[in-house]
């Protein structure tokens, strides 16, 4: 029970210090717009060699993809400030466990990434798709089961890093392969081999894969039905989760 | 009457903390009666906040036995983190929320019961006379304010013993006395039992009942500070001379000088009655033709047991402070 209420706790710290950042808020509403437009309007699909949807449309749900990966890798920097400021000594000597402590901020995180991913939803009018209220609530459980390990392998970078610089340069490494080999930007049937066998490890596949489903209804052929996807997701989440327990824990 | 052994709060039995093979804590006793304020007094690198971390289960003791109401630290730390408040050297608090809200998660990490959170809030917020500022960011608080709210927060969940590492470090001497003022009160008031950590003598003397001097993780005197001064015997004489040396050759023959120390060119020694003294260090002095410049004489503070005890003044003037580990592996290379 005092577990349960010290991850609320945490999760209300994480949600409560993000809704105060005002050019965050700002910044999550432009990048996206930058991909849609600037991005989208540059590159046609034909030769991409799916017909049924254009190009922004293709992307679209890419965007939100890749909207939730890099908020939720962002919200590891949230360890590392609270070591820099002292406040980690507060939380570890708190009568509750790391694990609690991890998943709290982990909830916390996640539920930011979710926040700012549905933002990107405020845009399908401009790739001129519909989406009803019914395909954002389906939407919201697969951006979280997205988010849960993206932020848990945040965190696990960042309690693993010594400074916000280190992380910072982590971050890109993982950010960018994770986006480009999803297939958030282009089909993956246009990989060659190799490739495509890289993309089936990155999480971010399925979870990109879900959302067209859901989004993009029935003028996407999936990779995998929906199911297996969320099954995938599942996964890769419990596995991350206990990484960054294990990891979490460890220190000092 | 001397109360009994399982009545402290504190009970510390040859505790001992090593990093790799230094010896940062070595071997220390002592324990703590309900409602004390206790000092550990010493430089930096003595071990003191090494051994206040032990008592707060951030770090495992490498030997011995430290309990906290009777709970062992090192075998029921979760336990003993209920009921503990600590203030820490460092801030350690998130400054993007109010100050009732970094009390509020506090009082929920600690488990307060819901019911009574409002009011103790309220309660330790006039504590520290900081209700009318509760509901302001805390980037927005002063240096003393931040300090003050860290010590509210440290009470919120009713401990039986409250931590303070360095309590008033880094702050101006206004707002130290500030600080001191709230800590008397609490003890008064509260009759609260706190452990506090300090390398300022006048803090020591001014908050503790009884003071523990601890020098190269040892504890080298441990009693009221009015008895520790006392057993100094005397009145301090300081002599500012050019001729440092000879002079000290010369009184070290006489008597009734007790303790005679060199250091940065002054003398400082220990004497009975100080005013009679005073004139025959002057004849002594002028008879071999050395000149004194300057020459004063006071009551024995912290900072004079400390030198009695270690041949060294607490703080090495114009040097460069060193903290944590750092100053405690400057120690050894030394």
């Amino acid at each position: 029970m005092s577990e349960l209420r010290g991850i609320y706790t945490l999760w209300l710290r994480e949600v409560k210090r993000y809704g105060r950042e005002k050019s965050r808020l700002i910044s999550s509403f432009i990048q996206p717009l930058l991909w849609l437009v600037i991005f989208g309007s540059g590159m046609r699909l034909t030769s991409l060699g799916v017909t049924s949807v254009n190009y922004q449309q293709f992307i679209f749900p890419g965007i939100v993809g890749q909207t939730l990966l890099f908020t939720s890798m962002f919200m590891g920097i949230s360890v590392i400030w609270d070591r820099e400021f002292g406040f980690l000594k507060e939380i570890l000597v708190a009568p509750i466990s790391r694990v609690s402590v991890f998943v709290g901020k982990m909830l916390g995180g996640s539920t930011d990434a979710v926040i700012q991913g549905s933002f990107v939803f405020v845009f399908s009018f401009l790739v001129s798709i519909r989406v009803s209220v019914g395909v954002f609530l389906f939407s919201v459980p697969i951006m979280l089961l997205i988010t849960f390990g993206m932020v848990s392998i945040g965190l696990t970078l960042a309690s693993l890093m010594e400074s916000l610089e280190s992380f910072g340069v982590i971050q890109t490494f993982v950010n960018l392969p994770l986006f480009f080999l999803s297939g958030a930007l282009f089909p993956l049937a246009n990989f060659p081999k190799w490739l495509s066998w890289v993309s089936v490890i990155d999480p971010l596949t399925y979870g990109v894969d879900a959302l067209r489903i859901i989004i993009l209804r029935g003028a996407w052929t999936p990779i995998l039905p929906l199911q297996y996807d969320v099954l995938a997701l599942i996964v890769f989440d419990v596995a991350m989760i206990s990484v960054g327990t294990v990891i979490f824990g460890r220190r000092r | 009457m001397k109360p009994m052994r399982s009545e402290s709060v504190i009970e510390v039995r040859d505790l001992t903390k090593n990093f790799g093979n230094l010896v940062a804590v070595n071997k220390l006793n002592f324990s703590v009666q309900p409602g004390e304020v206790f000092g550990l007094l010493g430089p930096n690198g003595a071990g003191k906040t090494t051994t206040l971390s032990m008592l707060c289960t951030i770090l495992k003791p490498t030997s011995g036995v430290a309990l906290v109401n009777g709970i062992d630290v090192a075998k029921h730390p979760s336990q003993v983190r209920q009921i503990i408040g600590i203030v820490f050297q460092e801030p350690s608090i998130d400054d993007r929320l109010t100050g009732r809200e970094n009390l509020e998660m506090h009082a929920n990490l600690y488990g307060v019961p819901r019911s009574e959170q409002k009011m103790r809030i309220n309660e330790v917020l006039r504590l520290v006379e900081l209700e009318d500022k509760a509901d302001l960011l805390m980037r927005t608080y002063s240096g003393g304010m931040r300090r003050r709210l860290e010590i509210a927060r440290g009470l919120i969940h009713y401990p039986k013993a409250l931590f303070l590492d360095e309590p008033t470090i880094g702050l101006d001497p206004q707002t130290r006395e500030h600080i001191w003022s709230y800590i008397i009160e609490l003890s008064r008031r509260e009759n609260i039992t706190m452990i506090l950590t300090t390398h300022y003598m006048e803090e020591a003397d001014k908050l503790c009942n009884r003071v523990a001097i601890i020098d190269y993780g040892r504890i080298i005197a441990l009693d009221e500070p009015k008895r520790l001064k006392e057993g100094m015997e005397g009145d301090v004489i300081s002599v500012r001379t050019s001729a440092a040396k000879e002079l000290a050759e010369k009184l070290n023959e006489i008597t009734w000088v007790k303790d005679l120390k060199q250091i940065n060119g002054k003398l400082k020694l220990v004497v009975k009655n100080g005013n009679a003294t005073l004139p025959r260090i002057v004849e002594i002095a002028a008879a071999s033709g050395i000149r004194i410049e300057s020459m004063s004489i006071r009551q024995p503070t912290l900072e004079d047991v400390f030198l009695h005890f270690t041949g060294r003044e607490i703080r090495t003037e114009g040097g460069e402070e060193y903290h944590g580990l750092a100053a405690i592996k400057r120690r050894s290379i030394r």
